[in-house]
């Protein structure tokens, strides 16, 4: 199997640790500030990204 | 005045995971006088019990209290909690496994035993030991205050009620093991998913929806200031790198039956962590609620506040049970781990070399009882600002065991003894940097030449622990010092172990 699929693990590191990139409160979502909603997007994001590592990986 | 309807729902959910608690002893039966079996569950959850159990761990009461605290208190900066829980996963992901492997091929049950067997270190596994047992003595304390502070919010006064749960906790604790906190974490974390849900949406329509809270919060506690963006990063960043070095979150790990659980539990785990950042959205929910900061709890009283206000006395029961389980189950989990390592590397290591596997784990359940009414009286007589300093402290320590236990899950290259002085450093200036802040924040002003990086301290302790380890690691191999023998081999990390006997593995011990 392809090893350098973990290296999509560190996508979340990137977006979270570079906060100049997200600290904003534009544009908002249902009144969410940008800051806010962003990382709970990247919640979602990151697991996705784990759950497809995983899935691209032996497992059983 | 004593809400009676929000007490009774508390009490009736109370008493059904204390019958819980005790009833757990013999789910999936195991012989209770391995340590293995009282200490790890008999090393058989599947991926739902371990999702329960390491959520139910991980994600603690105190959590539940003092993030939306943070967040009312100080602003965006309480948010780092989600980069933080973000990023932990996909870390945890490449690193459990392995040490789940190694753990399981060896008998190893603590951080410790990995370490010794590793680097054929005693002084350095009782670092370790030693240090896990200091930084989750102020953890379990902590959880005492989350009970506290939802006891006092439905009108109870007095240590006494706080005292009969931690008793309760204890018991089944003592006659169950990891199998009580396993099987009512089940419970408590429905009640807090429901509790949160309910929580984050009735709560808005009630306050004018969510433009009308974040409207409502003062300009300097909605977004982070430029200056506060390294201690944003740092603290998510070193959190991270903490939370599993904690040896609750390590025996939540190896009680998982296979390695795959480990591996589809991290995919798992980021739906706590969307858990974490609604309940942190609380602490701004409280600001626009017009929520006074009490004299006794300070901010930490935002969230009960918020419940009693919003819900009805029955919900607000509910929640608080939540709040309140929550805390039995990491304390529970908490002792046991403390136990593990005090049985397994200090008693065992240093009192009775050859004692019997029936007394080792008659030992951990003793020690259990014995961390638990070292915590109880510490709370009950020590002012509760002295818990938290210490836990902020143990963050600090706890990361400094990373060094030899994630990077020995790799290599072993670092000897063993620049693993031991690296980590005498990493304490001692990590400590200096938390006193000299007087505890009132973890960020310490780290300053070179004239240029300015405030960042956590435990983050800036462990990468002068790990600088200290590499440079004397190429200095004794230099001067070719023993580095000791290495009883695991490249193997045994990557391999899917089969579940042996109880008796076999404890033989293999």
């Amino acid at each position: 199997m392809n090893r350098w699929i973990y290296v999509l693990l560190l996508f979340p590191f990137i977006a979270m640790l570079w906060v100049p990139t997200y600290s904003a409160v534009a544009p908002t979502l249902g009144g969410i500030p940008f800051f806010f909603w962003y990382q709970f997007l990247w919640v979602i994001i990151s697991g996705l990204i784990t759950a497809f590592v995983y899935r691209m990986t032996p497992h059983d | 005045m004593i809400n009676w309807t929000a007490l009774s729902v508390f009490i009736i959910l109370f008493l059904l995971v204390t019958v819980m608690g005790f009833l757990a002893a013999r789910w999936r039966r195991g012989d209770l006088g391995l340590l293995n079996e009282w200490g790890l569950g008999g090393q058989r959850f599947g991926t739902l019990v371990t999702w329960f159990l390491l959520g139910g761990d991980l994600y603690t009461a105190y959590t539940f209290i003092a993030v939306p605290a943070l967040v009312y208190g100080s602003g965006a900066i309480g948010f780092y909690a989600l980069p933080y829980t973000i990023i932990v996963y996909p870390f945890v992901f490449v690193l459990m496994p392995r040490l789940w492997s190694v753990a399981r091929k060896h008998g190893y049950i603590t951080p410790a035993d990995f370490v010794r067997g590793r680097y054929d270190s005693h002084p350095l596994a009782l670092a370790v030991a030693a240090t896990g047992i200091l930084a989750t003595m102020p953890y379990i304390a902590l959880q005492l205050v989350g009970i506290e502070v939802v006891l006092a919010a439905m009108g109870i006064a007095g240590d006494l009620p706080l005292v009969i749960a931690f008793v309760i906790l204890a018991a089944y604790t003592y006659f169950s093991g990891l199998r009580a906190p396993a099987m009512i974490a089940l419970v408590k974390d429905s009640i807090i998913y429901i509790t949160v849900l309910v929580a984050v949406i009735a709560i808005p329509v009630h306050l004018g929806g969510f433009g009308h809270i974040f409207a409502a919060v003062p300009k300097p506690k909605l977004l982070l200031s430029p200056a506060a963006f390294p201690a944003y990063a740092t603290l998510a960043l070193g959190s991270a790198l903490a939370l599993f070095m904690y040896p609750h979150s390590i025996t939540g790990v190896l009680s998982s039956q296979r390695r795959d659980v480990v591996r589809r539990n991290m995919a798992l785990l980021p739906a706590y962590s969307f858990l974490l950042g609604a309940i942190a959205l609380l602490g701004y929910m409280a600001i626009a609620a017009g929520i006074q900061p009490s004299r006794t709890y300070g901010a930490q009283w935002a969230v009960p506040a918020l419940f009693n206000m919003m819900f009805p006395s029955w919900f607000a029961g509910f929640a608080f049970a939540a709040i309140a389980i929550g805390a039995l189950v990491p304390a529970s989990i908490m002792s046991i781990a403390a136990a593990n390592l005090f049985t397994r590397n200090i008693y065992r290591e240093y009192f009775r070399k050859n004692c019997t596997d029936a007394e080792e784990s008659a030992t951990a359940k003793l020690v259990s009882l014995v961390v638990k009414a070292g915590a109880l009286l510490f709370i009950l007589f020590a002012p509760t600002q002295y818990a938290i300093n210490l836990q902020l402290l143990g963050g600090v320590w706890i990361i400094q065991t990373l060094p030899a236990i994630a990077i020995g899950l790799y290599t072993r290259w670092l000897h063993r003894y620049a693993l031991l002085i690296g980590w005498a450093v990493g304490m001692a200036l990590g400590t200096y940097m938390a006193l000299s802040q007087g505890f009132k924040s973890s960020i310490y002003p780290l300053a070179i030449g004239g240029f300015k990086l405030p960042g956590y301290a435990a983050l800036y302790a462990v990468i002068a622990n790990l600088i200290v380890a590499a440079v004397l690691t190429w200095i004794f191999r230099a001067a070719n010092m023993a580095a000791g023998q290495d009883e695991t081999s490249a193997a045994d990390y990557g391999a899917e172990v089969p579940a042996t006997p109880a008796g076999g593995l404890a033989a293999a011990i």
